[in-house]
């Protein structure tokens, strides 16, 4: 068994999915780590993969002119990071900063879509999965910009 | 009506009882903690309850009790400026007098929680409410299984509390998540609604229980955020606000359904606090 | 059986002297304008002696009857919570002090006589004590244990009244220290009169009035039930809690919301709506404040406020709480309806909104009705 194999079995994101699915899966994956205060990505840069975080904080941010680095969103243990990979134009929309020390696994963008084209079930099982994730953001977001703590007078 | 009933006592539950200022303590831009000499001495009250603050002439608001249930020999509330009366409450020094009538209404049922794990789950100035039950879990830690505090502001320079968040936070029985809505250069911690915390806490969803405590759209996310972990209504309670001119079940403005908020609640449990309730405009 | 007794139009003035002489005020029902408000009386002709009230959805007037009846009318827009929770009464006038303040006691409640009280009114007091009299809060319990009801049943109900169908008249059975039924016939005019309390006995005995006899019992009895057969309307109170429970967002209260102006009227004049706000007020130099309550209704946008708004911001929102308060969520918080079948909110609708007719609308327009009943899908398929 590989390690990325070993990690992904019990990992509650592919809980349902069948061992054969998950061996697939395994095989676009490798762990990577990266220490506090290193970017995974950039805002602009080619967007070819997503990580699933293991262990650590990782902070998106974007650069405005006045404002310096805004942090939009952390992410930490059993979140994605990373859907740009997905659709044209295939480019980062954020910066990924390490707040502190992450471990992750690395999935090759082009290698897991060709996973899912070729078996749709699988493709399916992995939207879902995907998608759900995608949900849960969204309405974060939307939490967020309802500013439900500010004083209205 | 028969006359046979004058002799009774005349109560007197609109009065309020002048109370001195011991301290003030700005904890934020517009909030801010009063300790007061309770009414009549020593009193007790329970997690969760308020109490109606006057201000002389200017008017009364329900406030809820941010102290320490153990310790009968303080009144301590916290109160955000949002208005003439919180406006004048706020505006109080040391030797000052307010009027206090109460305590009002229902508990955190630390009770229900014994033998569990509990999540305290609160956004914004309603980590007030939920301190007087953190200090009395953390007073009995013993009759808990796992405690975690989500906690989400809005930003890192409105966190309430701060020097008692590093204080719980260096427990080891005790597990502090604080996430803001909107980080600063400086904020190195999470950002993202509090919602976003309950994946990160450890807990059985089968038994575990949680006090829920913010604006009513971030409790209403949070119930759905926990049920979707397997966390049944009836484990799940949420302290109500509503408009409260009264406090004694008289005025009618504070209901809910079948409820008064300022009698039945605020602290209700999501199983009775059904449809009807959440219903919009309701 | 209580004791029945009869007693004639100078009988009824002389119990009003009797009350007065026990120290009572005694209020009750006088012309005021157009219409019949309660105000203090002293004798039988400061009553609306000869005049009746038409009253419909949106409409009240007075006509002239061709009898000399006494209480030949029903209800008006006032009911006794003006004298047991009057608006703006006091709770405490207060000083600021060296020490920072303090509260005087407020004054004693004044002993009310209430006159021709009608069965609904009596009924919707009984209700308000439920509200009020576990909480002692030290306006209504106090007054209200201090009056004194002079009952009086109904023989011709207005065509906006449905007490018949809550049981809450035209008799009155319980509540009153006095009950009056007024008989009035080509050639007889007589009052017949049981006492409900020992006051009310003692009262009575002070009176030149003899025992009735079985014949006069008997008519006077006859003309309440045909009252209650003659009810303009009625409201069907089968499952009426769960009806409304289950349609809160029924779109129907939008219609409602539509033609409803806000107004408040149907809370004013209601018997039994019962909220109100606190008002703390203060002298201009400071160094004096009171506390008071005063009438507040659920469908003023101020109502629901809470920091940043109102919870209730439609004009359906607010209906849908009157309505549904008054007769659902009361049951959960007092053990009955909140609504006496007096049909004040009707008539004094200024657009005629009727308490009883958006009953049967939303009986009619039910959704667990129309969830189960219509199987859309099958319907498209077929």
């Amino acid at each position: 068994m590989s390690e990325v194999l070993d990690l992904l079995v019990d990992h509650p994101f592919f809980a349902g999915m069948t061992d054969e699915q998950i061996r697939v899966v395994a095989e676009t994956g490798t762990v990577v780590s990266f220490k506090g205060g290193e970017t995974i990505f950039s805002e602009g840069g080619t967007a070819n993969a997503c990580l699933l975080i293991l262990d650590g904080d990782v902070a998106l941010e974007l650069d405005t002119p006045g404002h310096g680095e805004q942090v939009m969103q952390t992410l930490h243990a059993g979140d994605l990071l990373g859907w740009s990979w997905l659709y044209p134009p295939y480019r980062w929309s954020y910066d990924a900063h390490v707040h502190s020390d992450t471990e992750a696994i690395r999935f090759d963008g082009p290698a897991l879509k060709q996973v899912a084209e070729v078996d749709p079930v699988l493709g399916y099982e992995l939207m879902k999965r995907f998608t759900e994730m995608l949900v849960n953001r969204m309405q974060s977001i939307r939490i967020q910009l309802l500013d439900v703590y500010s004083t209205p007078r | 009506m028969s006359t046979q009933l004058l002799a009774e006592p005349i109560a007197r539950p609109m009065h309020p009882v002048p109370c001195r200022v011991r301290s003030v303590v700005r904890e934020l831009e517009d909030t801010f903690t009063l300790e007061l000499d309770p009414p009549g001495g020593d009193w007790g009250f329970a997690p969760g309850q308020f109490t109606m603050l006057y201000a002389f002439g200017v008017g009364e608001v329900p406030i809820s009790i941010s102290g320490d249930p153990n310790d009968p020999s303080r009144l301590v509330q916290t109160i955000r400026a949002v208005g003439p009366v919180t406006d004048a409450l706020t505006s109080v020094s040391p030797g000052d007098v307010v009027g206090v009538r109460g305590p009002f209404g229902s508990a955190w049922p630390t009770e229900v929680a014994e033998g569990h794990d509990l999540l305290i789950i609160t956004g914004g100035i309603g980590l007030a409410p939920l301190r007087p039950a953190i200090l009395h879990v953390l007073a009995n830690r013993d009759r808990y299984s796992n405690v975690t505090l989500m906690y989400g502001a809005r930003s890192p320079g409105e966190l309430l509390f701060t020097d008692e968040l590093q204080e719980w936070r260096s427990r080891f029985d005790f597990e502090v998540l604080i996430t803001v809505d909107h980080g600063d250069r400086v904020w190195r911690g999470p950002v993202g609604v509090v919602t976003t915390l309950i994946g990160r806490a450890s807990f059985d969803p089968q038994t575990a229980v949680a006090f829920i405590c913010g604006p009513e759209i971030m409790m209403r996310f949070t119930i759905q955020g926990l049920q979707g972990k397997g966390v049944t209504s009836d484990r799940l309670y949420t302290s109500m606000e509503r408009n409260m001119k009264c406090g004694i079940g008289l005025c009618g403005h504070c209901q809910i359904g079948p409820f008064f908020v300022c009698r039945e609640g605020p602290v209700f449990s999501c199983a009775e606090m059904t449809d009807v309730c959440w219903t919009k405009e309701m | 059986m209580t004791e029945l007794l009869v007693i004639d139009r100078e009988g009824v003035d002389a119990l009003i002297s009797a009350l007065i002489e026990r120290g009572y005020e005694v209020v009750g029902p006088t012309v005021r304008g157009q219409t019949i408000l309660y105000d203090t009386i002293t004798s039988t002709g400061d009553l609306p002696v000869g005049l009746r009230d038409r009253q419909e959805a949106g409409t009240y007037r007075l006509e002239e009857r061709d009898d000399e009846a006494l209480f030949g009318y029903v209800v008006g827009p006032q009911s006794w919570k003006r004298f047991l929770t009057p608006p703006g009464t006091v709770f405490w006038k207060g000083l600021r002090t060296e020490d920072g303040f303090e509260t005087i006691e407020h004054e004693e409640a004044p002993r009310y006589a209430f006159f021709g009280a009608r069965p609904c009114e009596v009924a919707a007091m009984k209700i308000q004590d439920d509200v009020y009299l576990p909480v002692e809060d030290g306006i209504y319990t106090e007054r209200r244990r201090r009056s004194f009801t002079v009952a009086v049943n109904c023989t011709e109900p207005a065509a906006t009244c449905f007490c018949a169908s809550l049981g809450t008249g035209p008799d009155v059975t319980e509540g009153y220290d006095i009950a009056l039924t007024e008989v009035l016939g080509k050639k007889q005019h007589y009052f017949l009169a049981e006492a409900g309390t020992d006051e009310g006995r003692e009262v009575l005995a002070t009176l030149a009035a003899r025992d009735a006899r079985d014949e006069e019992v008997v008519k006077a009895r006859r003309m309440v039930v045909r009252a209650a057969e003659h009810m303009g309307r009625s409201l069907d109170t089968d499952g009426l809690k769960e009806l409304l429970y289950a349609n809160v967002a029924n779109p129907y209260w939008a219609e409602i919301g539509d033609r409803c102006l806000l107004c408040t009227n149907c809370t004013m004049v209601c018997p039994t709506c019962f909220c109100s706000t606190v008002e703390d007020r203060q002298s201009l130099d400071g160094s004096s404040a009171e506390r008071a309550r005063t009438w507040d209704s659920c469908f003023t946008l101020d109502f629901s406020y809470i920091h940043g708004g109102p919870v209730r911001s439609s004009a359906s929102s607010r209906y849908r709480q009157w309505l549904t308060h008054k007769l659902a969520s009361w049951q959960d918080q007092f053990g009955s309806i909140g609504c006496v079948g007096c049909g004040r909110c009707i008539a004094w609708c200024p657009v005629g909104i009727d308490i009883t007719r958006e009953v049967t609308a939303i009986r009619e327009r039910d959704v667990r009705r129309v969830e189960v009943g219509v199987p859309a899908v099958k319907e498209v398929v077929e």
